[in-house]
């Protein structure tokens, strides 16, 4: 069994390494072959584990792979922990990554046409890309299969890495070197609390390892420490509140979610794989894998609470007025990610996780859904020149529709079995701030709902706004996008319905995810479940699908009925419409606090310190010093002989006083 | 009441008359070089004195070698005098300072 | 005060005389004379000091080689006499000054005032040798035995300075006729004599 668990990540690995370094020699058709295998032998052994541990119930496996180093007695090694929600993760990530690949084929097959003639990027970056994403698995695995924080932050810098070489994959663009430049910074100011965090975790606990970390869980609790002189924190709260931050970089928290929009610079299979199901969701996953840790400190998961209530509500809002199609489900996710976090924070850890596998099969769908139409109209991606495709993509339109519905939570459809959940738990619990979380994702499904169909009507209804030539050859794509398509659309469907007894109420994350009696929401959740489609009758009780089906009555009265409405109502709230246009104003923060503060320092560094200090007073002070003072002494070299025989003679005498007296 | 203080003594004085004559001369070379053969020869007294009265020959021993490396460089020294003055036509030594600094 | 003390006070009065002639000439001859003259002076305070070798080699090859050697590259430069004395009397106070305060400091170490390392009884009785001392016997016994190195590195020196002193000056007057034996030597016959065919000229 352990060399299956090795092969997984390893599979993937190998496609990449032949992809990536002999892409030039195997062509196109042998690089994505080879990844597509690689992948694929994953995808099929994650779903063997999958059956093992859940169907037949073979014991959770702990174990070391490789012993890095040691030393001062912590441990450095590579390990794997497979639970239920190691293997959950483990078929998600393959499965989605699967569909991506074969997407990729259809998405990447003229990318010829997206290079400068001679760039030498631009040489077999089909292949490049393929390696890509296949590395990208790699380390994905690597993350979620991991037993010890080392090989966390190994999967999650590599993530990080691999997502930066991707969103800037184009590196002819600027705009894409200026978004990718962003995701990587953003990330790494999550990762230095992320870092932080894992250092607490080694400074008090002398270990990396999960299941030693876990153990000493409760002790820690008890444990104070002083950062500032006189104020006394709690350890296990700054442990959390610091991994947290690391889970606010990832996973597009507020107040770091700007890199996400702008990832959309990448391909579109890149945002379908790592900016939707994947990448995202790791801080998710960080959260639930280390419940045990979070659920000592009421006062961090509070704050999580918080910040996912503020991203769901908030980012959901500002994807009401994107154009770009792309956009539209970017802000879409980070709302979505909002919401997970927000079970997160009711200790509804199994929900959290549930919607984070429901959201990856129905937003990769749509963001895949979203590449073909681009594809369609000749990489137009504004939804203004869109309209109308519905009979020219069928195929593409009713995966749309399916993936739509999910989102907002249509009764039965998997996406609405988990936002419920999620919207029942924080009605049940009583941690700090829920009142204002139940509020923030209330609103956040008419908002959710609003904005999905206002995407779907502007492209597939309405009249058609494109140009005449797009027109003409508009017509459905290709078999390899479209067959993802429909893969993906299947389990948005049926997937909620199947597994939320198990999942959610059941045993199925026993012993990977630790909640407390006190603030087990779930718990009471539970009480009043009966199975799905009791769920799905209750949910007819709950105000959350009357807020969806009034999102879908707006968005069709806005777009289909009246369309001037929708241009009036800008002009009146215009404002407000600027605030959300702006992003709440949080990249100009940025670019003027931290860009130009920094460049501000630096050119006062310069100028100062290097220009007048180094350069002027020691470099060239010293120099001129030393000038000045041969100028002076030259004058004693006379090169008359007499004198420096008479200078002899003065230091004898000198030196005969100085004996003479001493 | 000769004793060896007084021969020290009489060195002492030999060794600062030559380093005035060095000082004061200013016009010629050779009584420079003649100044110099004058500290050497105080030195040489000294040393005699030192080894006839602690009994110990080594100190006419160096005053034997003191004379022949003071001979050879009364030559060297005379030597180059003598291309001095072919190439300066002067002995003079206040125009000697072509190596002003 | 014996005899001895006024050969000695007379000697050394003598020498410091010289000395300061040599300084003050104005004619670098006499200054070369003066010297001449000190050296003599020091030969015969030698005497007294039982050093009769030096006395000897400093009357021989100090006056008669080195004093010589002096004497004759003062009278072949052409020296112009006019000039020798300006800047003397000006730099005379300072001059003075600091031999005097040399003086004045050697003195007081070592003599009676100040620190009393010199004045102790075995160091002013200098030990008195049979008659058949000989000064010369003793100083080869040691020459030629322990500081027989220094002796060698010393011929060295001669030499060096032998050499130096002729590369320094030599000078070769183009018109001169000389032969280099060493030229000569590698001479071949076909360099010199060129055997020509002529017809016999008859004799009419």
């Amino acid at each position: 069994m352990e060399s299956i668990y090795l092969a997984i990540p390893l599979a993937a690995l190998a496609g990449a390494i032949i992809a990536g370094f002999f892409g030039g020699s195997i062509g196109r058709v042998g690089a994505h072959t080879a990844t597509i295998l690689g992948v694929g032998t994953a995808f099929v052994l994650s779903l063997y584990v999958l059956y093992q541990h859940v169907f037949v119930g073979i014991e959770p496996f702990n174990g070391t792979v490789y012993t890095w180093m040691v030393s001062e007695g912590i441990r450095f090694e590579v390990g794997f922990l497979i639970d239920n929600l190691s293997v959950m993760m483990m078929a998600v990530v393959t499965g989605v990554s699967l569909a991506v690949h074969v997407y990729t084929i259809g998405y990447m097959a003229d990318d010829d046409h997206n290079w400068p003639k001679d760039s030498l990027a631009g040489k077999n970056s089909y292949q490049r890309f393929f390696s890509y994403i296949s590395l990208f698995t790699f380390a994905m695995l690597m993350l979620v299969m991991s037993n010890n924080f080392m090989q966390l932050f190994f999967g999650w810098e590599a993530v990080g890495l691999v997502s930066y070489l991707l969103i800037g994959f184009w590196s002819v663009r600027p705009t894409a070197i200026y978004a990718n430049l962003k995701a990587f910074l953003v990330n790494r100011v999550g990762d230095f609390g992320f870092i932080l965090g894992i250092s607490a975790v080694v400074l008090y606990t002398g270990s990396l390892d999960y299941a030693e970390v876990f153990a000493k869980a409760e002790g820690l609790s008890q444990q104070t420490m002083s950062i500032f002189a006189g104020a006394e924190w709690n350890v296990i709260t700054v442990i959390c509140i610091l991994l947290f931050i690391g889970a606010m970089g990832k996973s597009a928290q507020v107040p770091l979610p700007v890199w996400l929009p702008d990832s959309m610079e990448g391909p579109t299979p890149i945002s379908a794989l790592i900016h939707a199901a994947t990448m995202v969701t790791a801080g998710i996953f960080m959260v639930a894998r280390m419940s045990p840790l979070y659920e000592f400190s009421e006062a961090a998961l509070s704050f999580v609470l918080v910040i996912g209530a503020i991203t769901a509500f908030a980012m959901g809002l500002i994807g009401i007025v994107q154009n770009d199609i792309k956009r539209v489900v970017a802000y879409s996710t980070l709302s979505q990610l909002g919401y997970m976090t927000v079970a997160l924070g009711v200790s509804a850890y199994s929900a959290a996780v549930f919607h984070l596998m429901t959201h990856a099969f129905f937003k990769a769908l749509l963001f895949l859904a979203a590449g073909s139409v681009i594809i369609a109209m000749h990489h137009q991606q504004d939804m203004r020149k869109m309209g109308g495709l519905k009979k020219y993509m069928p195929i593409t339109y009713w995966t749309s529709l399916i993936g739509s519905l999910a989102l907002i939570g249509f009764p039965g459809m998997s996406g609405f079995f988990s936002k419920d959940s999620i919207i029942e738990a924080v009605r049940h619990a009583d941690t700090a701030g829920h009142t204002f979380a139940y509020a923030a994702v209330l609103s956040g499904v008419f908002v959710t709902a609003f904005y999905s169909f206002r995407m779907f009507f502007l492209v597939f209804h309405g009249q058609e706004r494109m140009d005449e030539h797009t027109r003409k050859h508009l017509h459905e794509t290709p078999w390899v996008v479209t067959a993802p398509l429909i893969a993906l659309a299947i389990p948005s469907v049926l997937i909620g319905g199947f597994t939320i007894g198990p999942m959610l109420f059941g045993d199925f994350f026993e012993g990977a995810i630790v909640i407390h009696e006190t603030h087990n929401a779930l718990a009471r959740v539970g009480e009043h479940f009966h199975g799905a489609w009791s769920f799905i009758e209750h949910g007819f009780a709950g105000p959350a699908l009357y807020l969806a089906a009034l999102g879908v009555f707006s968005a069709w009265f806005i777009y289909i009925k009246h369309p001037s409405i929708a241009e009036k109502t800008r002009q009146r709230f215009d404002l407000i419409y600027k605030i959300l246009d702006r992003k709440y104003g949080f990249d100009e923060f940025n670019e003027w606090a931290f860009g130009a503060g920094s460049r501000g320092l630096g050119n006062r560094l310069w100028q100062f310190g290097d220009v007048v200090l180094i350069d002027g007073l020691i470099v060239n002070g010293s120099a001129k010093l030393v000038a000045w003072f041969s100028s002076v002494v030259r004058h004693l070299q006379t090169g008359l002989l007499y004198h420096y025989a008479f200078a002899m003679i003065i230091g004898v005498l000198m030196l005969l006083t100085l004996f003479v007296i001493i | 009441m000769i004793g060896l203080s007084s021969y020290l003594t009489l060195g002492a004085i030999l060794f600062s008359i030559s380093i005035a004559g060095i000082f004061l001369n200013r016009k010629n070379v050779v009584v420079l070089l003649m100044c110099i053969e004058l500290m050497l020869l105080a030195a040489n007294i000294n040393f005699v004195a030192f080894s006839h009265y602690l009994n110990d020959i080594s100190g006419q021993v160096f005053v034997f070698f003191i004379l022949t490396v003071a001979a050879a460089e009364a030559a060297i020294g005379l030597a180059i005098l003598v291309t001095l003055f072919r190439n300066r036509n002067t002995i003079d030594v206040d125009q000697l300072d072509a190596m002003k600094g | 005060m014996n005899f001895t003390d006024l050969v000695f006070y007379f000697f050394a009065a003598m020498l410091v005389l010289a000395g300061l002639g040599v300084i003050s000439a104005r004619n670098p001859v006499h200054s070369a004379l003066f010297l001449v003259l000190s050296f003599f002076s020091c030969s015969a305070l030698w005497l007294l000091l039982h050093a009769e070798f030096l006395a000897i080699t400093l009357v021989l090859v100090y006056v008669g080689a080195v004093m010589v050697l002096f004497l004759f590259v003062v009278m072949m430069l052409n020296i112009n006499l006019a000039q020798m004395r300006q800047g003397f009397v000006r730099y005379l106070p300072i001059g003075a000054l600091i031999a005097l305060v040399m003086v004045a400091q050697m003195v007081w170490i070592v003599g009676p005032v100040g620190p009393d390392v010199f004045q102790g009884e075995q160091l002013n009785q200098a030990v008195q040798q049979g008659a058949d001392y000989s000064n010369t016997r003793e100083l080869g016994k040691v020459l030629y035995t322990e500081y027989v190195f220094p002796f060698e590195v010393a011929a060295v020196i001669l030499l060096v300075a032998i050499v130096a002193a002729i590369a320094l000056t030599m000078r070769r007057r183009e018109m001169t006729k000389y032969q280099t034996p060493g030229k000569q030597v590698k001479v071949r016959k076909a360099d010199r004599l060129r055997v020509v065919q002529m017809d016999a000229e008859s004799n009419e």
